[in-house]
């Protein structure tokens, strides 16, 4: 556990002095910024049936595409370019120590964006304290929902990540792979689901299997505060499996 | 296993694929000896050092470092080693003493003595005053390989395996190396490959020639140069009229070669004499005497060196894998 823990520090400790973290986070704190501030002004314009906050977070997909890859693309790519991976099997650390740290590290750095995020509801109530309908804005059951699916997803996406870095020695590719299996998975089941709408019955288990992996369903469900374990299990299991083929990769460079 | 064996491997072999890589090589090596494994590019030897590394697994044959098998314990082994790998990759971005703290760390050194730990070999590798602020990507190679080797000696392993520590540097460059791993004789047991010959002739108590994934010799220098070199060398150094030794040569069915003829610079000429026999120095000497305006500037006997040695070892190794083939 030791060796994982100074592991986490030294990739965070990367990831802070490199410069895609940087682009990462001004790009994703300006984007989400000025989503926040367009709900809102279309908020002033007429009335919605959804709290400010739901908007806002439906569309989290959206710096999903950019901040992850930027994120993870240097993670392993980089190491096995510079061959500084063989240079860390040297010392007595397992492999999957290896992986998890620079998970971790890249989540934690996900997380903190996202917990940024939190400013903007925050700001507008303070700003607004007489409007009527402010207590809409910090709408907890919504953001807690939210919250707790972009922690969740989050897994996978960044396990994504981590896997397409594994992939190449690339940092370009690798971005670009990781870019096209999160479209994969963040809009090919929606797509799915509309695209079979009309050729499986409701119930059946073509359209379960479909609703199953179609991740803006997910949230939905969770920003209604629904929580089913099913979600659980497919970003989990499949997080697992990528991280458990990432060890298997980077043994394989050895 | 011998009990002063630090490193014992008997039959080993590895292929990557159809290629094969290092067949059937066994080899000893004492607590505390500087030992060179020498081979051309290509020959097997990052190969080996890699499996007793515990970076990479055989195929058959056992490895056992420190008493304990690699195969089954890498990261027992990992502990026992210090390895610096061939071209000596590192993090470019940090800085010299973050790195080997990294490593201190990584390598569980007791974190209350990390800082005493690395300034140790910061010190040994002369890099404390010059360059442990410095960012890895802005040092020379030569520091760099000096970073190499400061990472491989943290924690005091009882091995350090270097794989070609000096390729790459100037002669400046190469000299400081030498001498520090000079410095490590009798507190560690030392690997070192290279294709260099004078650094392993310089630097090592015992060799190990590798070629073609086969263990083609190993010992010390000595004992090597009487395993592969039959023939004795006596260098003369002679001025005068050089015809006349040489009819005396001829006449005695001496075998011989002008190596260097006499110039502006040099008024001698240098003669080696072989012989598949004993040369002794006074029998020359008198003849020299006896030959009429013929003087004798220096004589010595030319002891075999490893390039020889490495050269007789090779081919006769290709020999053999041409007959057998």
């Amino acid at each position: 556990m030791g060796h994982f823990f100074t592991l986490v520090r030294h990739e965070v400790r990367l990831l802070f002095i490199a410069p895609p973290t940087y682009v990462a986070s001004v790009l994703f704190v300006l984007l989400m910024g000025f989503i926040y501030w367009a709900i809102l002004r279309s908020m002033t314009l007429m009335p919605q049936d959804t709290s400010s906050v739901s908007q806002f977070f439906s569309l989290f997909w959206l710096p999903v595409f950019f901040t992850v890859p930027l994120l993870t693309m240097r993670s392993i790519a980089e190491e096995k370019n510079q061959a500084t991976l063989q240079t860390l099997f040297s010392a007595p650390i397992p492999k999957y120590a290896i992986v998890l740290s620079k998970f971790f590290a890249a989540y934690l750095l996900y997380l903190i964006l996202w917990a940024l995020t939190l400013y903007f509801p925050i700001i507008t109530y303070n700003l607004l304290p007489d409007n009527l309908s402010n207590a809409s804005l910090v709408d907890s059951s919504a953001i807690l929902g939210s919250l707790l699916f972009i922690f969740l997803s989050g897994i996978l996406f960044i396990a994504i990540g981590i896997f397409t870095s594994s992939l190449t020695r690339s940092q370009l590719v690798a971005g670009m792979l990781c870019f096209t299996f999160l479209f994969i998975i963040c809009i090919g089941g929606q797509q799915l689901e509309y695209a079979t709408y009309n050729y499986f019955a409701q119930g059946s288990f073509f359209f379960e299997s479909i609703q199953y992996v179609n991740v803006i369903r997910h949230f939905e469900d969770f920003s209604l505060g629904i929580l089913d374990t099913r979600p659980f299990v497919f970003y989990l299991s499949i997080s697992v499996l990528l991280l458990s083929l990432t060890v298997n990769l980077i043994d394989s460079e050895t | 296993m011998d009990e002063n064996s630090s490193i014992s491997v008997s039959d080993l072999s590895k292929s990557y694929g159809k290629v094969s890589a290092i067949k059937n090589a066994s080899f000893q090596i004492n607590k505390g000896e500087i030992v060179g494994l020498l081979g051309p590019n290509g020959a097997g030897k990052s190969t080996t050092m890699r499996i007793l590394g515990g970076l990479l697994s055989a195929d058959s044959g056992s490895a056992t470092v420190c008493g304990l098998p690699v195969a089954d314990n890498s990261l027992a082994i990992k502990r026992k080693i210090g390895f610096m790998q061939e071209n000596n990759p590192l993090p470019e971005e940090l800085r010299v003493m973050e790195y080997l703290k990294l490593r201190a760390e990584l390598k569980e050194v007791d974190p209350q003595k990390i800082s005493n730990e690395v300034r140790r070999v910061m010190d040994l590798c002369d890099l404390f005053r010059t360059a442990r602020r410095k960012i890895i990507r802005t040092l020379s190679k030569g520091f760099k390989q000096r970073v190499g080797i400061a990472d491989a000696l943290i924690g005091s392993p009882e091995i350090i395996i270097l794989d070609e520590p000096t390729i790459g540097l100037d002669p400046h460059q190469i000299q400081g190396i030498r001498k520090l791993i000079n410095s490590l004789r009798g507190h560690y047991t030392v690997l070192i490959s290279s294709h260099i010959l004078s650094e392993i002739e310089r630097n090592c108590d015992r060799v190990i020639i590798i070629n073609h994934g086969r263990v083609v010799a190993m010992g010390t220098l000595h004992e090597l140069s009487e395993e592969f070199i039959n023939e004795n060398y006596l260098k003369l150094q002679v001025s005068g009229k050089i015809e006349h030794l040489i009819d005396h040569l001829k006449t005695a069915g001496e075998e011989y070669e002008i190596e260097e003829e006499a110039n502006a610079e040099n008024e001698a000429y240098t003669i080696l004499i072989k012989s598949t026999n004993a040369l002794e120095i006074a029998h020359y000497t008198k003849m020299i005497d006896q030959i009429s305006h013929c003087q004798l500037k220096g004589i010595n006997i030319k002891q075999p060196d490893l390039e020889a040695i490495f050269l007789a070892a090779t081919k006769r190794s290709w020999e053999e894998v041409r007959t057998k083939s």
